[in-house]
């Protein structure tokens, strides 16, 4: 029989001012179990929290119900009260009178009524609370960063510098990501590939830091502390260790009409290749459906003219396992293609181009070599058109339902750019809202408006006539209430930002959650939101949402001092509050391992002895490091051997009666 | 007419449209794309900003009910789903099932066929089908 102390808090006049404490602790008394009832101010101040040692010490109490505010508030407060007290921590229950009961009721006799139910619920349950120890487990001391973008670079660079190593993934043949395909970042204008190429270099020559470019992740499995990990490095068809990047292959390669994924299809590279010349590691790589060698059997001139013999045609893919502590998404992102709104011609005039090929043309680096000009005829523009929100702000029938939110940015600092260097060409941006919240942003889109004559429209394009060459862009002004045609010679999209293809694939193998975007969910949208719900998966950069750089780097930094919280650790100390498998009664129908979010129930053929019948059979058993105490799986379990430890169906029935006893 | 009429007429013309006129973000694209907004009174976008704010009088008398083409490119671009074209059409047909409102009258054909004798058949019958109950 327990016996139990009952703490009325009257938070000031917070739960007092509504709720009758005296009447709620007089009743307290009477409840089974009850042997004590008291009434304090502030029950989580530090007289309230002595009261109740003493009350512990005094009276001998097993547990502790507190009627106060929300649990999410001060359970771990009164936990840490109990444990000070002497008693299991999780011998104390929460009664919820202030969120639930007095902050949302005004009628002082009802709400009374409420928080004596509640707090008759909170006993009828801690009568039937048995204390719990949590488990523990190791931490592998070694993080995973998936991508290699700035995101992927800043998480593991600050992972790296507190001492622990770091392993990148990353799919293309370089790290750098989409930054390092850009010119010039708003809203200060310096050069992109100035700022992050150095700590490209960082990430490579760090001691902590091993990179495997052109590699995807194959499989995960495990938990937060002990992930198991295999790695797919793709066949480079170059051997690492001996080339020295000299590039004489490159420029031998007789194959030059690949297109180049780094200048987004403007230009060409061979066969075998670099992306782009400050790429990370400078190792080439044979692009196996464009080489003639794979496709024919002939050529094999890269591998003659190679000094060190470091082509290497036979190079397999390579599966490296690895364990990890933490796990760091960071996969950034692809633009939307315009494709499918044919009104913009997109892929039909090579006048229309997305903002990330303008990007490139605009490079010093790229394409063009910066001069901007009409992929139709070479010609100088004289006039220019930028489209923003293309496939965002739309039903999601129509494109992306979000804002993108870095567009308005970036095509205020193009259509500035432009202006820079041809101050003759005229540039007209059609808006719907111009967004720029942010530090130094609002000031930087009027610069662009008023100091560079920017002809900013509110309204969208209608279409896209092609005429004789010219692109007539038929709009609404809606500030005059008319309609307007501009006679365009380059029309630049501003297309939504999209999760990384494949990412829901990733997802799945992390059983971390996504939404209906792609985008990877954050722990809690305010609180935790470089989190993953899955314990040791954290979220860097646009793989949870779309931001910009400032922001990603800000968020890359969070999210690794949350994976550094898990690497100083030498073990983890669970949630005891998680299922329990009663082997006796399972029955072997995997409804509890189909539910599991996140893969924390398996099955075993074992030797039962049911009250001295011992036969073999199929039960569920549960990985106490994985199992995060969601219960999903005790409600899916139709033979009732699922519970979950601290939340019993018992202990939920009793707390039910109580609130059904009149 | 009365503001409770007023209002019927408005209701009327969500239900039988289907559409919602607040899922509009003003963002100007179905005007930008419709091929007769130059002889319309009021832009589509203006339509629907008319019947979400309950200003129908004016859309009742407005020559923009009868010079819609209804070639629905605003319903096919329209970023969010709002469906212009059918608005148009609902108070359209608010107007034309009135007692004596039928816009298009079987005497005006002759003058039809004295603009262009080869006029197709069913261009009419078309016509007749928008613009008459």
């Amino acid at each position: 029989m327990q016996r139990i102390g009952a703490f009325v808090c009257w938070c000031g006049s917070n739960i007092a001012g509504t709720v009758d404490i005296d009447a709620v602790t007089k009743s307290a008394a009477d409840e089974p179990g009850v042997v004590y009832s008291a009434e304090y101010q502030y029950m989580c101040s530090e007289g309230g929290q002595l009261a109740i040692r003493r009350a512990v010490e005094e009276h001998g109490l097993t547990g502790i119900a507190v009627c106060a505010c929300s649990p999410r508030m001060h359970e771990t407060t009164f936990r840490k009260t109990a444990a000070a007290a002497g008693l299991n921590p999780y011998m104390v229950e929460i009664a919820n009178i202030r969120e639930h009961c007095s902050w949302i009721h005004k009628n002082r006799e009802s709400a009374t009524e409420k928080a004596t139910i509640l707090m008759r619920a909170a006993i009828a349950k801690l009568n039937l609370n048995k204390p719990l120890f949590p488990g523990e487990s190791g931490v592998v001391k070694r993080a995973l960063v998936i991508g290699g973008g700035i995101a992927g670079i800043q998480t593991a660079l600050d992972i790296a510098d507190a001492g622990y190593e770091v392993d990148i993934v990353e799919k293309s043949p370089t790290i750098g990501g989409r930054m390092a395909q850009l010119d010039k970042t708003f809203p200060t204008l310096d050069c992109s590939a100035c700022i992050l190429t150095p700590k490209m270099v960082d990430a490579a020559q760090h001691d902590n830091i091993s990179l495997y470019t052109y590699s995807e992740v194959d499989e995960v499995s495990g938990y937060v502390g002990s992930f198991s990990v295999k790695i797919r490095q793709k066949a480079r068809s170059v051997n690492r260790e001996l080339c020295n990047g000299c590039g004489d292959c490159i420029t031998k390669c007789p194959v030059k009409k690949a297109n180049s994924e780094f200048d987004e299809g403007l230009s060409k590279r061979s066969a075998i290749y670099v992306p782009f010349a400050q790429a990370v590691p400078n190792i080439p790589v044979v692009d196996r459906e464009n080489c003639t060698r794979f496709k024919t059997g002939k050529c094999g001139l890269c591998e003659k003219i190679c000094g060190t013999k470091a082509i290497d045609f036979e190079q397999q893919d390579e599966i490296i396992e690895r364990e990890y502590g933490v796990i760091i998404v960071a996969t950034g992102f692809k633009p939307l293609s315009p494709e499918r709104y044919g009104e913009y011609l997109y892929g039909q005039s090579p006048d229309v181009l997305t903002s990330l090929e303008f990007e490139r043309m605009m490079n010093a680096a790229g394409p063009t070599g910066g001069v901007l000009k009409r992929l139709s005829n070479n010609e100088k523009p004289k006039s220019i058109v930028f489209i923003q929100c293309v496939g965002s702000r739309a039903d999601a029938k129509k494109g992306k339902t979000y804002c993108s939110k870095i567009c308005c940015m970036y095509t205020a600092k193009h259509a500035m750019l432009v202006k820079e260097k041809y101050p003759d060409i005229d540039v007209h941006v059609f808006y719907i809202d111009v967004r720029t919240p942010g530090k130094n942003f609002d000031e930087f889109y009027r610069r662009a408006a008023e100091q560079y004559d920017v002809n900013y429209i509110k309204g969208m394009v209608g279409k896209l006539a092609d005429e004789d060459g010219r692109l007539r862009v038929i709009a609404s002004d809606l500030l005059d209430g008319k309609q307007i045609t501009i006679d365009a010679d380059l029309v630049v999209l501003a297309t939504a930002v999209e999760a990384s293809p494949d990412v829901r694939a990733l997802g799945t193998m992390l059983t971390a959650s996504m939404d209906q975007n792609n985008f990877f969910t954050e722990a809690h949208p305010k609180l935790r939101p470089v989190e993953s719900p899955t314990a040791g998966i954290f979220l860097s950069g646009v793989c949870q949402g779309p931001k910009d750089i400032p922001e990603t780097v800000a968020q890359a930094g969070a999210a690794a001092v949350k994976a550094l919280g898990i690497l100083s650790k030498n073990k983890l100390i669970g949630n005891p509050c998680i299922a329990e498998s009663n082997e006796l009664l399972c029955n072997g129908c995997s409804c509890c391992e189909n539910v599991c979010p996140y893969g924390a129930i398996e099955y075993t053929e074992k030797e039962i002895n049911d009250h001295g019948n011992r036969n073999n059979r199929r039960v569920a058993q549960v990985n106490e490091a994985i199992c995060q105490g969601c219960g999903a799986c005790t409600v899916a379990c139709p033979s009732g051997s699922m519970d979950l430890k601290g939340f019993t169906n018992r202990q939920i029935m009793a707390e039910v009666d109580a609130i059904c006893r009149t | 007419m009365s503001a409770s009429a007023l209002n019927d007429i408005r209701e009327e013309v969500l239900r039988i449209s289907g559409a919602n006129p607040k899922k509009c973000m003003s963002c100007g694209k179905c005007s930008a794309s419709c091929p007769a907004s130059f002889e319309m009174d009021i832009l589509p976008h203006h339509f629907v900003k008319n019947i979400r704010d309950g200003n129908i009088e004016n859309l009742l008398k407005s020559k923009t009910l009868w010079k819609c083409l209804s070639c629905f490119a605003c319903v096919e671009r329209c970023p969010r789903a709002v469906e212009p074209a059918n608005l148009v059409e609902a108070v359209r047909l608010a107007v034309i099932r009135k007692k004596g409102e039928n816009y298009l009258k079987v005497d005006d054909i002759p003058e039809f066929i004295e603009l262009d004798n080869e006029i197709p058949q069913q261009l009419i019958v078309s016509a007749f089908r928008k613009y008459s109950k």
